[in-house]
């Protein structure tokens, strides 16, 4: 699917690129804390409905902007932020996945008028003491295969698709963007991922889809059931899909496009 | 130059197969390891040390701070500082550092220090770490893409905590204190000297030169390998236009042991040095380099950490050989030790160098008998590089009129109430 990328610039000042497909009323994506993807085939397919805007995150992009982003109230406002720079001249649906779902359900908190239905995939932000979130953060490359996916040899083919580590130049490329990544998601995310969005999901009326990965290692299927439980103002549903782990959109990119295009219609 | 005698405080009862059943002495060793009542022996025979150091000449002792950790025992290194300024009165007393970047809030520091410093009568020197990633994110659960930053508002917090007129409002963005007033202050002016243990982080050497302060590169690998490090300290120095190359600017951290021979420091100190590097450094990669901890520039620079995986693995395996040979260690005689360490002083252009004569599970009479020839054999020889420098700057300025801790004084400490002349008779 063609694939439209243009530069906004919120009002604060930071640049970023949106990667705009398909066609229909608009959808928002927050990606997860490994960034956008050169395939996206999921969104490719929700494109046959909606017209999908995402976004690159601060530290995810080639602008160093990350620098403006420090705690979780500064990542809310910068999606709201970036969401009126799109000018998209209606309320979009909001979606994102793991760090992705928590910024779209902290947005969802503070301004619930400025979405339609709210998709959180495989979402972090909560904490389950006898269920907690492994520590990616002092994981090493070889291990997060391992707790993303369900097929950890295929997963690991997706997370390094077109990298060689023999070389220097590239294996330091590698480091810088890692780096800028996860040292940009560990500011809501290290060294426990929970902000408190547990005390602001009250707030949220729209309707939700809780859509997860069976076998979520990370942030497994119980999470769905304690955001349910938290999301009391609305109607919240669970989906849960086979075949798919933490990395759900590129597991089963068919069955999750199908799931949120379901919901949204 | 200048001598401190350091030693990590390791608990040296690891088992043997400890690196096959756990993967890290750091952050997440089982505490069922430690043994406190083998731990009150630990902690006295440690102390007893660093006090014998200060007996025999040494111009420092020194302490640091690690957390969670099977080779350095000091979560709180300003306790271990305490119990020094009560039972020494000559030798500096370095505390290398507080990792203030985790304290909450920091001016309890400036608070700590200016206590050490005047109960030791102004023999303090202050290190301000960045703090390892094992301490810093993964023991005190600061978040790595903003550790640097917190760690330099906490040092402005605690340089105008001991040279601001006070009470003044801090406004930081990690810490708001309506009324910063130190009590007390340190008895050395404008502060302690300061010192800035570092890896090799450009960011850390910009520090070190913006403020003066001495770039302490503490590392466990020697100074051959420590060369690149400390050469880029000086160059970064030149680059910016600063003329002054005075040695005590800089200091270095090196593995050092002493015998009668070379053959005789083999055969003392060998298995000791060996539990260290194989047991101790035994660290799982992934807590060493968490993602926004180093810098862009610094990876660029490609100024890797000494805690990266590559590193670990090289010290799976290794002999006295290649620890002597590739001067990681400096072990000898007197003659070989002093040859080496003044290659050291030269090569890497240091005025302080920080002895580790205790390392891993070294016996206290090794530590001792190490410790002394030293003292007696090499540093004599030693002293007069760089004479033709001023080194007060970075050293501590101690008053020459202080309390002498000694037996007599110890003895004073217990005596009974002596009543003043004029007091009336029957008060009581």
């Amino acid at each position: 699917m063609a694939v439209e990328t243009r530069t906004v610039t919120t009002r604060r000042g930071i640049e970023a690129k949106v990667h705009t497909r398909g066609d229909g009323p608009p959808l928002v994506w927050f990606h997860g804390a490994g960034g956008l993807f050169p395939v996206e085939s999921m969104l490719d397919m929700i494109g046959e409905q909606h017209t999908v805007h995402a976004a690159e995150w601060p530290g995810f992009g080639e602008e160093p902007t990350e620098g403006y982003l420090e705690d979780m109230l500064d990542f809310t406002l910068h999606g709201w932020d970036l969401v009126d720079a799109m000018e998209l001249g209606e309320t979009p649906d909001v979606a994102g996945h793991s760090m992705g779902g928590m910024i779209a359900a902290e947005m969802a908190a503070v301004n619930p008028a400025g979405l339609g239905s709210l998709v959180l995939l495989c979402a972090v932000g909560l904490w389950i003491e006898e269920h907690p979130v492994p520590d990616i953060f002092s994981m090493l490359p070889f291990e997060l295969a391992q707790v993303l996916f369900a097929d950890p040899v295929a997963g690991e083919a997706i997370l390094t698709a077109g990298l060689d580590f023999s070389d220097d130049a590239a294996l330091t490329n590698f480091l810088v963007l890692n780096a800028r990544r996860l040292g940009t998601a560990g500011k809501i995310l290290f060294p426990i991922p929970n902000r408190r969005l547990s005390k602001r999901l009250y707030r949220i009326t729209n309707p939700t889809l809780l859509l997860w990965g069976e076998q979520d290692h990370l942030v497994p299927p119980v999470y769905a059931e304690r955001f349910q439980e938290q999301l009391v103002s609305t109607a919240a549903y669970i989906e849960t899909l086979g075949g798919a782990g933490h990395m759900l959109p590129y597991e089963q990119p068919e069955l999750a496009a199908r799931a949120i295009v379901t919901f949204l219609s | 130059m200048k001598f401190v005698w350091f030693n990590l405080q390791p608990w040296p009862y690891l088992p043997k197969d400890f690196r096959e059943k756990h993967r890290s002495v750091w952050v997440d060793i089982p505490n069922s390891l430690f043994d406190p009542v083998k731990g009150h022996e630990m902690y006295n025979t440690y102390l007893d040390q660093l006090e014998f150091a200060d007996s025999v000449g040494y111009d420092g002792i020194g302490c640091n701070e690690h957390h969670q950790n099977g080779y350095g025992l000091m979560p709180s290194p300003n306790l271990i500082a305490a119990t020094l300024a009560r039972r020494t009165s000559r030798s500096a007393i370095c505390v290398i550092g507080n990792s203030i970047a985790g304290y909450n809030p920091p001016n309890r520091v400036a608070e700590e220090f200016a206590m050490l410093d005047c109960i030791s009568g102004g023999r303090l020197i202050a290190g301000f770490p960045v703090g390892t990633p094992m301490d810093t994110n993964f023991c005190m659960g600061q978040i790595p893409a903003l550790t640097r930053d917190k760690y330099a508002e906490a040092h402005d917090l605690i340089i105008q905590a001991w040279t601001r007129e006070s009470p003044f409002a801090f406004d930081g963005k990690y810490n708001q204190l309506r009324y910063v007033n130190t009590w007390p202050l340190p008895i050395q002016k404008p502060h302690p000297p300061i010192y800035i243990p570092g890896g090799g982080s450009i960011e850390t050497w910009d520090f070190c030169l913006d403020h003066d302060y001495n770039y302490s590169y503490l590392s466990f690998f020697g100074y051959k390998a420590g060369k690149a490090l400390l050469d880029g300290f000086w160059e970064r120095r030149a680059e910016r236009g600063d003329a002054d190359e005075n040695p005590y600017r800089a200091s270095f951290a090196q593995i050092v042991c002493v015998a009668d021979t070379d053959a005789e420091a083999e055969k003392l100190y060998a298995e000791h040095i060996l539990y260290f590097f194989n047991n101790c450094l035994h660290i799982h990669p992934g807590f060493a380099d968490p993602p926004g901890y180093r810098t862009i520039n610094t990876i660029k620079a490609n100024k890797l950490s000494q805690l990266r995986q590559e590193t670990m693995e090289m010290f799976q395996a290794l002999t006295w050989r290649d620890v002597v040979d590739n001067g990681l260690v400096i072990a000898g005689s007197p003659d070989t030790v002093a040859g080496q360490m003044e290659e050291l002083a030269k090569t890497l252009r240091v005025g302080t160098v920080f002895c580790l004569q205790h390392m891993g599970d070294m016996t206290d009479w090794k530590t001792r008998y190490s410790t002394q020839l030293f003292a007696e054999k090499v540093m004599p020889r030693l002293k007069d590089i760089w004479s033709e420098y001023d080194g007060s700057k970075w050293w501590c300025q101690p008053l020459d009129d202080r309390r002498v801790n000694d037996e007599a004084s110890f003895a004073n400490a217990r005596r009974s109430p002596e009543f003043p002349a004029d007091y009336p008779e029957g008060a009581i």
